[in-house]
Formats: structure tokens, sequence, C-alpha cells
């Protein structure tokens, strides 16, 4: 697809925009809740379109690894759930865990960053693609 | 107000007059919840010598085969509030002749459910510090009533309910390596069956009426059931209800040492920490698969209305929570 100006980001956060600072102030009860619910959503397109790429990418490679194998993302997170699903791996498999770690944390920077849990190991460093886990 | 709204009133002055013995005339009506099949009204009688009743109407227009009917749920209510639960009174169950549907009506309890609010604002306070230890001795309380009072009350023990979402969520056909994980634990861990008592199914904060003196009504026994009661201790702690106050395991508000220590007083036996936290997991996965099914939609039926669409992005979150539940780094 070639360039396009304004970018697909751009589109959605002017909506965005619109939505919460002109329709927002001017409704009430639950048009009011759901245009909140609306900006949300969009939001949550906004970041996708911002680090989705790059999450997947480090994902598969992360998969590749712990899998010894290469694929595509949703072959290899066929085979992963297959291994969890039968035992081959579990909880006591530190990679497993580091894996899961980082790729829930990146679902949850897409999907809603202010969660609790996602604050909370995002502040003791627990999310990193350098992924340390102590 | 709407055609269909000045005909339920209609109906309502009908009823109410009957029981009442005297004309009632009905005012404020209005829907406070509810889809197609479960509505949750609020209306209010005046009294001629002025003031009145303020009344909640629980209705189910269509009445499907799953759950439960409006009649057990307001057979459970009544149970409850003689068993000293707090509980807003029942006053009339809905009969074939008011033709207004499936339901009952019940008093209505001021306070606030609110979550954020009952977590955050000044004038419940001291009431916060008493809530954990509070919500335990309800739940004894619930846990304790008669089960052979009540007809109607699904059985919904561990291995129904692990087989339940298990089989919603492979129906789904999403594959989510953590919820694979969580499955797994689950398996390998179900707690041993405990002889079945009544649940209440939906414990948490969200469902109860609090004012600045304590808890004045348990809401939305619709999910009650028979069970392990474990259950209920561990939904009060799920994440989810805590409202980012992630440090109070119990509702956003306590500890669970308060909580258990307050069921105790009135169970008289030791709570297994062990198995609240196989529930808590439990819970944490039900929510999380609840998710991912309220915005499941099939290409047919059009866009998802907006909160249904989003809904389904909070799966993670349980995936998150699930992961730290299960690395025991809680």
């Amino acid at each position: 697809m070639p360039e396009s100006n304004p970018t697909t980001v751009q589109l959605v956060e002017a909506v965005c925009a619109f939505l919460e600072n002109d329709v927002m102030p001017s409704s009430q009860d639950r048009l009011a809740f759901d245009t909140r619910v609306a900006v949300n959503a969009l939001k949550i397109v906004a970041r996708e379109l911002r680090l989705g790429a790059s999450l997947d990418e480090s994902e598969q490679q992360r998969l590749s690894g712990l899998l010894g194998q290469n694929g595509s993302l949703d072959a290899l997170n066929d085979l992963l759930t297959a291994q969890i699903n039968t035992g081959v791996l579990d909880s006591d498999t530190p990679d497993l865990m580091n894996h899961l770690y980082q790729t829930t944390m990146g679902k949850l920077q897409i999907d809603n960053p202010r969660y609790s849990t996602y604050k909370r190991l995002h502040d003791k460093g627990k999310n990193g693609d350098q992924g340390s886990l102590s | 107000m709407s055609p269909s709204t000045v005909e339920l009133a209609k109906k309502l002055a009908t009823l109410l007059s009957r029981h009442k013995g005297q004309r009632c005339e009905i005012t404020q009506l209005v829907a406070l919840s509810g889809g197609a099949n479960n509505q949750t009204w609020r209306f209010s009688v005046p009294s001629s010598t002025g003031g009145g009743d303020n009344y909640i109407l629980r209705l189910s227009s269509v009445q499907t085969d799953q759950g439960m009917t409006k009649e057990v749920e307001a057979d459970i209510q009544r149970a409850a509030g003689a068993a000293h639960i707090p509980v807003a009174p029942v006053t009339w169950v809905l009969t074939p002749q008011d033709s207004i549907g499936s339901g009952y009506i019940m008093s209505l309890v001021e306070g606030e459910t609110i979550p954020r609010k009952i977590l955050r604002d000044e004038q419940y306070a001291q009431m916060r510090n008493q809530m954990a230890f509070s919500c335990g001795q309800h739940a004894a309380r619930i846990h304790a009533i008669d089960p052979l009072k009540l007809a109607g009350l699904e059985l919904m023990d561990v291995d129904t309910q692990i087989s339940q979402y298990e089989e919603v969520y492979r129906g789904s056909g999403m594959r989510l390596p953590v919820i694979e994980l969580a499955l797994r634990w689950i398996h390998n861990n179900r707690p041993t069956p405990v002889p079945p008592q009544i649940v209440h199914g939906d414990y948490r904060n969200g469902n109860f009426i609090v004012g600045p003196e304590g808890i004045r009504a348990i809401l939305d026994w619709e999910l009650a059931h028979l069970g392990d009661p474990m259950e209920d201790l561990a939904w009060l702690c799920v994440n989810s209800w805590r409202y980012g106050n992630w440090d109070k395991p119990v509702g956003g508000f306590g500890q669970r040492e308060d909580l258990f220590s307050g069921y105790e007083t009135i169970s008289g036996t030791p709570i297994d920490p062990c198995r609240v936290h196989f529930w808590e997991v439990m819970g944490t996965l039900k929510w999380g698969i609840m998710c991912m099914m309220m915005s499941a939609s099939d290409e047919q039926s059009g866009p998802l209305a907006v909160e249904r669409a989003v809904i389904g992005r909070r799966t993670s979150e349980t995936e998150l929570d699930l992961l730290e539940l299960l690395t025991g780094d809680r």
C-alpha cells in the first residue's frame, strides 16, 4: 500500500479527539458512556497500529527460540498451545513463563496500559524486551 | 414515557392496588438496566399522606431454559433475609394474572453500589476498614442456609464449572497460551469436592449496596447455585473487582486475613487458603473466558455494540493476572 497522509494512526486520533472534545461534553447518560467506551476502543486501535507489528515480530522470534523452529506467528502459537496442553511445556519452564509474561505485557500495552497489574509489573521492570525475569 | 412503559405502569398500579387494598399510583418508573430478557426497573408509589414507598422490579420478559427463574431468585433472596443476611426485602412475586412477565418486586434500599465511589469516598472510609470482615461474616451466613429449603438451584461444583468453561473456550476457536496453561493448572490442582452448599455466585464489589455504616444489601442472586462455598470468597478477591487497589485483595478494600476471620467467626471452621487460591485462579479464568464470549459475534449478526466489543479486550487483563497467580508472585 502506498504511503498516505495523514497516516492511519493520525486519522484514528483525529476521530478520537473529535469524540472526546466535541461529542462527549454535549452528551449525557448512555450516550456519554458509550462515547467514552468508543474513545477507549479507538485508543486501542491507535496503540495497536503503532506497536502491533514490532510486538508481533518479537513474539515470533521468542517463539522460534522456545520451540526450536521457524514458522508464521499463528503456526508457532498453535504449536505452543498444543505443547502446553499436553504438558510438554509448563510453568516450571522458565523460558515459557518469560515468553508468556512478555507477550501478555505486550497485549496489555495495547489493550489497557492503565491496568493495575500491568502498571505494577511495568514499574518493576518486568516487561522489557530485554526481558530478564527474576 | 414510551407506550410500553405506560402499559407497565398501569399493570403495576393494578398489582399494587390489589396487594395494598387501596388505589395506588405509580410514579417515576425508570429502567435501571436491562436487555431483552432481564430488566430492572425502579418506581415509586406516593402516599396520600406525603412521602411514599420506592420499589425495584426485577423482570424477565422471556423465560429461557438457561439460568434461574425469577421465582427461585425471589425465594433465595427471602431465605437470605430470613438468615439475617442484608438483602432488599422481597415484597411481591409476580403471578400470571399480573401479565407482566416473570419477576418480583422488592423494596428499594438506598445507598451506593458503584465500586469506585465505595473505594474512594471519604464518607465510607470507616466502613471500608470493616468491610472485608463483614463480607466474610455474610458469606458464612449465606453458605449456612440449608440447601434443602430451596428448590431449583443448580449444582455447579468444581468439575461442572471446569468442563463448562473449557467447552466455551474450546468452542470459541481462540488459541490463548496463557488460558491453556491456566486450564492445565486447574485440572492438576482441583480440590477434593465438598458437600454442596449454597453459593451466591457473584459475590463481589459492585453487588453490595453500602452506606457509611456498612453493607445494607447484597444484590444479584441470579447466579446462586450449589457448590463449593470458597468460590464466593475467591471471586471477591479476583483482581478485576479490586478496581486498581491490587494491594487490597478483598474487593479493593481489605485483606484476606480479615475476610477469613470474619468468615470463621460465623462458620466455626478454619478456611483452607489453598482452596480459596484455587478458586481465585478459577474465577480469573472464568472472567477471562466471559469477556471473550461477550464480544464473540458471528459475521451475520452485524457489528457489536461498542461496550460489548471493547470488553473482549479485557481478556488480556485476566491473562496477566493468571500468570501472577500461577507463578505464586502475589
